[in-house]
C-alpha cells in the first residue's frame, strides 16, 4: 500500500497534468489551474521538511560527539535566535532586520567570498598547459577573463570585448544548446519512467 | 627557483589576492568600460517603454550573491524611476531575498522621490516558483494577496489596475541560480511574458541560448553588466566599483596562470 499509493497518485496527475498541458478546453485549463493551485498549497511544507531534517541531522551529530559536534551546537542557537527575533512581531521588526543585515549578510558573503581564494590558488595550480584540449581551455579561459574587464577594453580596445563576445556567442552557444537537448531529452525520458512507475527511486 | 615557484605556499596566493581586493577599494578612478549588446538590448527596451508601464523584478538572489547582483537592481530600478515606471519586486526562490530586495528598493526610492505603492511595490516570497509563476499569469491577487509587510494588494494604489502578466511590460529576473530558466518555461512560452535577466558572473554563459532565441531580450553580465548599465544611464555606482575590483583579480588570476606555465615549462625541460 506504502508503495502502490504514490504510484498511482503519480501515475494519474502526471497524465492529467500531460494531457491539460496539451488541450486548450475550458474544463482542461480549468484542471490545470486547479492543480497548479494544490502545488502552490503543498510547497510551503517544504520548509517544514527542510527543518525537520536539520533539527534531525544535527541532533544526531550532537547525540553521537562526531568531530566538529560543537557547530551543530552554533547551528541551534543561531536558528532559536532568529526564530525569537523575528516569529512575534515579523521581519520587520528592527531586531530581526539588525541580525539579518549584520550577522546573516555579511557571514554568507564571507562564505561565497572565499570561493575567489581557492579559485586563485586552484587555477595556478592546475591550469597548465599539459596537452592540446588544456592549451585551447586555458586560452579560451584567458580571452574570457580578459575580455571581461574593463582593464581589457584598454589594454585592447574592441578587440578584447569582441573576442570574448564571439566565444559566448558561438562555441559556448552551441554546447550550451547541446547540453540542453540533452538535459531535456534525459528529462523527459525519466518523467516517461516515473509516471508509469518504472523508476521508483523516489519512494526511497 | 622554478620549483620554488611551481610549490609556491597558498597563503602568498590568498594574500596576494586579499591585497588586489582591498587596495583598488580604498581609491576611487573609472577605467572605460564598452557597452555589449545584451546590455544595451536591455536598456533599449526599458527606454522604450512609455511612462506609466509596469515591470516586475524578481529578486532571486540570496546574500551570498547580492554585491554582483544589487548593482543591476539598483541601476534598472533608477532608469524606471526616471522614466516613470513602476516597479513590483517579487522573490521566488530565496526567502531571504526579500531584506534584500526591501533594502535597494528603499534606497534607491530616497533617491529618485519615488514613493511605496504608486512607483514601486514590493510584494515578497512565495514558495513553489513554477506553481507561482503560473499562478501570477491567471491573477496576481491569488498568489500576492498582501505585500511584504501585510498590507492587502487591494489597498495599493499602483496594484488596482494590474491584474496579471497582461499589465506587466518586463521581466526582470535577478538570479544566482536555475530561476530564469523556470520564467523562460513557465512566464514566456505560456503567457509571451518579455523575459530579461541579470545574472551572476558564473551563469552568464548558460544564458546564451535563451538571448539569442530572443526569449530573453537582454542580459546583464555579472559585476560588468551592472557597470554597463550604471554607464548607459550615466550613474556610476556599486557595479562599476565591483568591476573595477574585479579587473585587478581577473588580473592576477591571469599573470598567476601565466608564472605558473612557465615554471612547468622550465621545469619539464631540465627534466627531459
Amino acid at each position: 500500500m506504502k508503495q502502490q499509493v504514490p504510484l498511482v497518485l503519480c501515475f494519474l496527475f502526471g497524465i492529467v497534468m500531460i494531457l491539460t498541458e496539451f488541450s486548450p478546453h475550458t474544463a482542461s485549463q480549468a484542471t490545470y489551474k486547479e492543480i497548479a493551485n494544490w502545488g502552490r498549497v503543498i510547497s510551503p511544507f517544504v520548509f517544514v521538511l527542510a527543518v525537520v531534517t536539520l533539527i534531525q541531522t544535527h541532533w544526531t551529530r550532537i547525540q553521537r560527539r562526531v568531530e566538529h559536534w560543537q557547530y551543530s551546537l552554533v547551528v541551534f542557537f543561531g536558528m532559536i535566535v532568529m526564530v525569537v527575533a523575528g516569529l512575534p512581531y515579523g521581519p520587520q521588526h528592527p531586531a530581526f532586520k539588525w541580525l539579518f543585515n549584520n550577522v546573516q549578510v555579511p557571514m554568507d558573503a564571507t562564505m561565497f567570498s572565499l570561493l575567489a581564494f581557492f579559485i586563485a590558488s586552484a587555477a595556478y595550480r592546475a591550469f597548465r598547459a599539459r596537452t592540446f584540449e588544456a592549451t585551447l581551455l586555458l586560452l579560451t579561459a584567458v580571452i574570457v577573463m580578459v575580455g571581461n574587464i574593463p582593464v581589457g577594453d584598454l589594454l585592447w580596445p574592441d578587440a578584447a570585448s569582441n573576442a570574448r563576445q564571439w566565444i559566448l556567442d558561438n562555441p559556448n552557444l552551441s554546447a550550451r544548446r547541446g547540453i540542453i537537448l540533452g538535459v531535456s531529452l534525459g528529462a523527459i525520458s525519466q518523467s516517461i519512467r516515473i509516471i508509469l512507475g518504472i523508476e521508483r527511486s523516489y519512494l526511497g | 627557483m622554478f620549483e620554488k615557484l611551481m610549490n609556491i605556499d597558498r597563503r602568498i596566493i590568498f594574500i596576494l589576492v586579499a591585497l588586489v581586493v582591498i587596495i583598488p577599494m580604498l581609491f576611487t578612478f573609472s577605467i572605460p568600460l564598452n557597452v555589449s549588446e545584451p546590455t544595451q538590448k536591455l536598456y533599449d527596451y526599458i527606454e522604450g517603454l512609455p511612462a506609466g508601464a509596469t515591470i516586475m523584478i524578481s529578486f532571486d538572489y540570496g546574500p551570498s550573491s547580492f554585491p554582483e547582483t544589487e548593482p543591476m537592481a539598483a541601476a534598472v530600478m533608477k532608469h524606471c524611476f526616471d522614466k516613470g515606471i513602476q516597479v513590483i519586486g517579487i522573490t521566488l526562490e530565496y526567502i531571504d531575498a526579500v531584506p534584500l530586495a526591501d533594502r535597494v528598493m528603499q534606497q534607491v526610492a530616497e533617491e529618485k522621490d519615488a514613493v511605496y505603492g504608486e512607483d514601486y511595490v514590493l510584494l515578497g516570497y512565495r514558495p513553489g516558483e513554477s506553481f507561482v509563476i503560473l499562478g501570477m499569469g491567471a491573477e496576481i491577487a491569488s498568489v500576492f494577496d498582501s505585500d511584504f509587510s501585510e498590507t492587502p494588494i487591494g489597498e495599493i494604489p499602483m496594484m488596482q489596475n494590474i491584474t496579471n502578466y497582461d499589465q506587466v511590460s518586463l521581466l526582470l529576473n535577478l538570479a544566482a541560480g536555475s530561476s530564469v530558466e523556470g520564467w523562460i518555461t513557465y512566464g514566456h512560452t505560456k503567457f509571451n511574458l518579455k523575459i530579461a535577466a541579470g545574472v551572476t558572473g558564473v551563469i552568464v554563459s548558460q544564458m546564451y541560448p535563451y538571448l539569442q532565441t530572443g526569449q530573453l531580450v537582454g542580459l546583464l553580465a555579472g559585476f560588468r553588466g551592472a557597470g554597463e548599465y550604471e554607464k548607459l544611464i550615466n550613474a556610476p555606482g556599486e557595479g562599476t566599483k565591483g568591476i573595477n575590483t574585479a579587473s585587478f583579480v581577473h588580473l592576477l588570476i591571469i599573470g598567476l596562470v601565466v608564472i605558473g606555465n612557465i615554471a612547468f615549462f622550465v621545469q619539464r625541460r631540465r627534466e627531459e
